[in-house]
């Protein structure tokens, strides 16, 4: 884990995180000294095989997806702003919400925010959509028990239509939202310890 | 409440009469005892159980008065009312026996009473939100009582020191504290009886609720090592006295629970190879169980603890494991064993708080106690509430709080504790008694009938419930995945790492371990609800359907885009088989009259119309509710009926049949119809056939009976509504079954027109896929439990036998090799029998038969595509040991019930 004398200084461009991010300079030291943990070879950034030997994300059922989700846009690397960037997404909401500046992004952590972290993980092609294929794909995944592939092509016809409003066959960001609309997310997409 | 004088003046009657009857028989007459007495009186020997069973009653039957009145109800819970009751029974008890009986035996209260309650619980407790408020739970059940115990026995000796409390009252610190635990635990009975009226959301009720279940362990270890101390003498406890007092507490909890899940894993282990003697597997849940608590009180481990384990381990793997006929029967058997015994504690602490001999009153103590436990109960939450924030995501809000600290309600254990104690150890026992009664009273009545008020006056956030859709399942299941796997990412092993460890291992070892390979396959939570999902669409849809007979324009609820298979499917069933031939000549339209016509049309009318009051949701952790399968259940008879119902509007539009009458439900006309089918079998047709055709009219003329008078008395009991399903269902069966039970004897089932897939159609909801059909009816009959099936096979076979009704197989039969004369010959005049018993029902369904008989017009290749299947059919109704008479039986027991 790295020594726990570090300063916080040693963390490059930190201000810039720490504002974008909302995370403590505590949780940001933890954080960082987790990066150099897992960037074995010392390189300044993390590379897929860095996350893949993680034993446990292995046998995660979106493992591989919430690894993809650390390299937007086909990068191989990730530096520590990119890695706090998507860990921020899991940052519980904090209370005082009226303080913000409503000029400023919306902050990572927000619900809308965190929904859209998740969305991206069923919308593999990036299209702004979850179709009916990405579905059964996820759904694949999920349902863990021996249920043959016609019994999960029709969980998944249910599940697209059951969300899908304007009736193109796929769920939207907006109707995927909608679908969620009566859950905690901010306390089920959130992990304390990232405060 | 005369009732329950009775035993009291039977008693003294019936004890004198028995004294002297063992006196007499070897004594003065010296002769053999007389060959044979008329009648004899042996009180005796049955009172104890007799007594049991009529303080049961009693209790029972002031449950029902209670709820008599929807507003008393709502107002005041049953608990107070009950303990209300027991003051009063008390006193006739008090003044008709000059002295006080029945009371609350500490012995009886945690051996018999206390038990069922605590398994019902636990089994029935919401595991993952029990586990997602673990931290919370334990920290109030073990800090909270820690601190309640000691700060109240603390607090009461400093009164004492005082000079507050009447120096009659002799008791040191130590007797204090003995008091001061024994009072201080939150009492999962009381707890339970109003929390589950009120409608308090769920985390809050399970940091309650939790805590009462498990501060058992502390409350026990406290009271042991005090009651131990004091027996001792204060100044004989060594230091080593009291860390043996802390090494116990954890040996009490941990030991406890430990017990807890090997019985546990015991009974899933157990349950997994019972598939052929279903019939014990409701009784092998409670004897684990019961046999948990047991050896966890024998080894003086936290019994309660124990059982709440085995409870909340086991129940995931039993429910699988098990039947659904098991699933149902445990379920209402947990709920009523726990219903009654807490009603009838609740009447007992009434009762023993009359016996004045026990108590002895000091203003001082009681008012103190009364004080303390709920300044302390109070500081106690808040402090630990504070605590617990600085660690929670969703931090526990003041509204919260409040409700926590006034839902600390003591009850029966506090009582039964202290009438625990030696009186000679503790000399003012007599007075610890009083106040625990006052307490506990207080607190039951006064503090329950104040929550509900109280929670609607703060507004507390209620428990909503809202349908579950597949959406939410599907990404709540992603959504503990991605937390885990951020909790892998960031390096911290917290909650979600090691739920997400629990559940791999479960699923590759224990699950394998303990689940039937059959029941592991679905056992999922996502195909859980796609599948319900299903049976409700199914449901609402043809709810629709049986109104709006056009097939378009249909939308459902959950399903925006669609056109409908089903509706096809149900048309194309119709057309082939409802307007099918009727190749049977001897039934001619006139002869069936129209009353006839127009009970089968009321009767078919009072089962489609009347179930709807019944439809009403309840919150899922109530006790004495069980709202989720009830409703699926329900569902599913809704489901039919409304089959049913629009299959008769769409015959009647078709073959004009038009109904308007009353019913007249008259024994002359089914009398008359027997007699007309008598007379035209004789005429024309071989003996057996008739045989045949009054076996099923009789039989379904009784069931669709008791068919109609659980339809009208549905709208009182909603907890009935399972059994009374089953009931109902046999009608079905009897009537339908035969085609279902046929099909797995036909050789080629694929024949039959109207075979279950086309209304299996309905269930996945695929429009415009060809391959559906065959989806469904290869895998519903593998995956969907049995018992569903059956519910679908029935709804379906109502279908078909509407339209090709039974009896147009009478033709056929005689074309019909291997079905052989002889099975069917013996039963006619046996079936034939049984008419009288029935015979007093009225004959719809006969007519039902009969009109449905002569609407399937000549279609004779339609005939004959059914025609083995016919055969089977009867063969499977007469013969015993097929399918469908198993059924039979089956349902007929689950409509005893």
């Amino acid at each position: 884990m790295g020594s726990r004398s570090s300063h916080a200084a040693l963390i490059p461009d930190v201000e810039n995180i720490r504002r974008e991010t909302g995370f403590s300079q505590a949780s940001l030291l933890r954080l960082y000294h987790r990066f150099r943990a897992l960037d074995r070879s010392k390189k300044g950034y993390l590379s897929r095989a860095d996350l893949q030997q993680i034993g446990a994300l292995a046998v995660n059922p979106l493992g591989d997806r919430i690894i993809d989700s650390f390299f937007p846009d086909g990068s191989q690397r990730v530096d520590f702003s990119g890695f706090v960037r998507v860990l921020a997404h899991f940052r519980p909401i904090d209370d005082d919400t009226g303080v913000r500046d409503p000029k400023q992004p919306e902050p990572l952590n927000s619900r809308t925010n965190k929904l859209r972290f998740a969305f991206q993980l069923y919308d593999l092609d990036q299209d702004g959509k979850i179709s009916r294929h990405e579905m059964l794909q996820v759904l694949r995944l999920m349902v863990g028990v021996q249920v043959t592939e016609e019994q999960l092509e029709s969980i998944t016809d249910r599940t697209v239509q059951e969300a899908d409003e304007d009736g193109d066959g796929a769920v939207s960001f907006l109707e995927f939202t909608k679908s969620l609309e009566k859950m905690d997310i901010e306390q089920k997409m959130s992990i304390r310890i990232l405060k | 409440m005369l009732r329950a004088a009775l035993p009291l003046l039977g008693l003294p009657l019936a004890g004198a009469g028995a004294a002297e009857e063992p006196t007499q028989e070897p004594g003065s007459w010296g002769e053999p005892p007389p060959g044979l007495t008329l009648f004899r009186w042996q009180w005796h020997e049955v009172e104890a159980p007799y007594l049991v069973a009529l303080w049961i009653l009693v209790a029972s039957l002031a449950k029902i008065v209670f709820h008599l009145s929807r507003k008393v109800t709502s107002l005041v819970p049953e608990s107070c009312l009950l303990i209300l009751l027991g003051l009063v029974l008390g006193g006739i008890v008090l003044a008709v026996a000059k002295k006080a009986e029945y009371q609350l035996e500490p012995g009886t209260f945690f051996l018999f009473l206390l038990p069922p309650i605590v398994l019902d619980s636990g089994y029935f407790m919401p595991s993952r939100l029990f586990f997602d408020n673990l931290g919370a739970i334990l920290t109030y059940a073990v800090v909270g009582t820690l601190w309640n115990a000691f700060t109240t026995g603390a607090a009461l000796w400093g009164l004492q020191q005082a000079g507050l409390v009447a120096p009659r009252v002799q008791a040191g610190l130590l007797d204090f504290l003995l008091f001061g635990s024994l009072i201080s635990a939150v009492d999962p009975v009381a707890v339970l009886a109003v929390f589950e009226e009120v409608h308090v959301n769920e985390t809050l009720f399970i940091i309650v609720f939790g805590e009462s279940l498990l501060n058992d362990a502390v409350t026990v270890v406290l009271y042991k090592v005090c009651n131990s101390f004091v027996e001792m003498g204060s100044a004989n406890v060594q230091v080593t006295d009291y860390l043996k007092g802390v090494a116990s507490l954890f040996v009490v909890s941990l030991g406890g629970a430990a017990v807890g899940l090997v019985f546990a894993f015991l009974l899933a282990l157990t349950t997994r190879f019972t598939k052929r003697v279903r019939i014990i597997e409701p009784l092998l849940v409670f004897l684990l169980a019961y046999a948990a608590y047991l050896t966890a009180e024998m080894a003086s481990l936290s019994a309660i603890l124990a059982v709440t384990m085995c409870g909340l381990g086991c129940k995931k793997y039993v429910e699988a494991n098990i039947s659904h006929k098991s699933r149902t029967a445990v379920k209402y058997t947990m709920k009523t064993l726990a219903s009654c015994a807490e009603t009838v504690i609740f009447m007992l602490l009434g009762i023993s708080a009359v016996d004045s001999s026990k108590w002895a009153w000091d203003s001082g103590l009681v008012l103190g106690t009364l004080f303390f436990i709920l300044f302390f109960r109070a500081l106690g939450v808040v402090l630990q509430t504070w605590m617990l924030n600085q660690f929670r995501l969703v931090p526990l809000d003041k509204i919260d709080q409040v409700v926590m600290s006034y839902g600390g309600l003591r009850g029966a254990v506090a009582f039964a504790l202290v009438i625990l104690l030696d009186r000679t150890k503790v000399p003012a026992k007599d007075y610890f008694v009083a106040t625990t009664i006052v307490v506990v009273f207080f607190t039951v009545i006064v503090q329950g009938l104040t929550i509900k008020p109280l929670v609607k006056w703060l507004k507390v956030k209620r428990s909503e419930h809202h349908k579950p859709t597949l959406n939410q399942e599907l990404h709540e299941h992603t959504f503990d995945h991605i937390l885990a796997a951020v909790e892998d990412v960031v390096g911290h092993h917290g909650y979600h790492y090691w739920r997400d460890r629990w559940e791999q291992f479960d699923k590759k070892y224990l699950s394998q371990l303990l689940m039937r390979r059959s029941a592991y396959r679905i056992r999922d939570q996502i195909w859980d609800v796609y599948y319900r999902l299903n049976i409700r669409d199914a449901i609402s849809f043809v709810d629709q359907g049986g109104h709006v007979l056009s097939s378009t324009g249909l939308t459902l609820p959950s399903m925006p885009s669609r056109n409908s298979v089903a509706e096809t499917s149900v048309t194309n069933l119709l057309r082939e088989s409802g307007s099918g031939a009727c190749l049977d000549l001897q039934v001619i339209d006139t002869v069936r009259s129209g009353r006839d016509r127009e009970d089968a049309v009321m009767h078919h009318l009072l089962c489609g119309g009347l179930y709807k009051p019944r439809r009403r949701y309840k919150a899922s952790c109530s006790r004495h509710f069980i709202s989720e399968d009830a409703q699926e259940r329900q569902d599913k008879e809704i489901f039919q009926q409304n089959m049913k119902r629009r299959l008769e509007s769409f015959k009647s539009t078709k073959h004009n049949i038009c109904f308007t009458k009353n019913k007249p439900r008259t024994r002359k006309a089914s009398r008359k119809k027997d007699g007309v089918a008598n007379a035209e079998a004789t005429n024309g047709k071989p003996p057996r056939d008739l045989g045949f055709q009054d076996t099923a009219a009789v039989i379904l003329t009784v069931e669709s009976e008791e068919e109609e008078e659980s339809d009208s008395s549905e709208t009182e009991k909603e907890d009935d509504e399972g059994i009374i399903f089953v009931a109902r269902a046999t009608s079905e069966v009897l009537q339908e079954g035969k085609f279902s039970g046929s099909l797995e004897i036909c050789p080629s089932p694929r024949i039959i027109p109207p075979s279950p897939t086309c209304a299996e159609k309905e269930l996945p909801w695929k429009s415009g896929q060809g391959d559906l059909a065959v989806y469904v009816s290869s895998e519903t009959t593998k995956i969907v439990p049995v018992d569903m099936q059956t519910g679908w096979n029935q709804s379906i076979s109502s279908l078909e036998s509407l339209a090709s009704p039974p009896c147009t197989q009478a033709p056929t039969l005689t074309r019909l090799p291997p079905h052989p004369l002889g099975t069917e010959e013996p039963q006619a005049p046996l079936d034939l029998s049984s008419d009288p018993r029935p015979s007093f029902a009225f004959p719809p369904s006969l007519a039902k038969a009969g009109r449905s008989r002569s609407e399937s017009s000549a279609d004779i290749s339609q005939q004959q595509e059914l025609q083995p299947l016919m055969g089977h059919k009867n063969h499977t109704h007469l013969s015993p040991g097929t399918a469908n008479s198993h059924w039979c039986i089956q349902f007929n027991r689950g409509g005893r019930l």
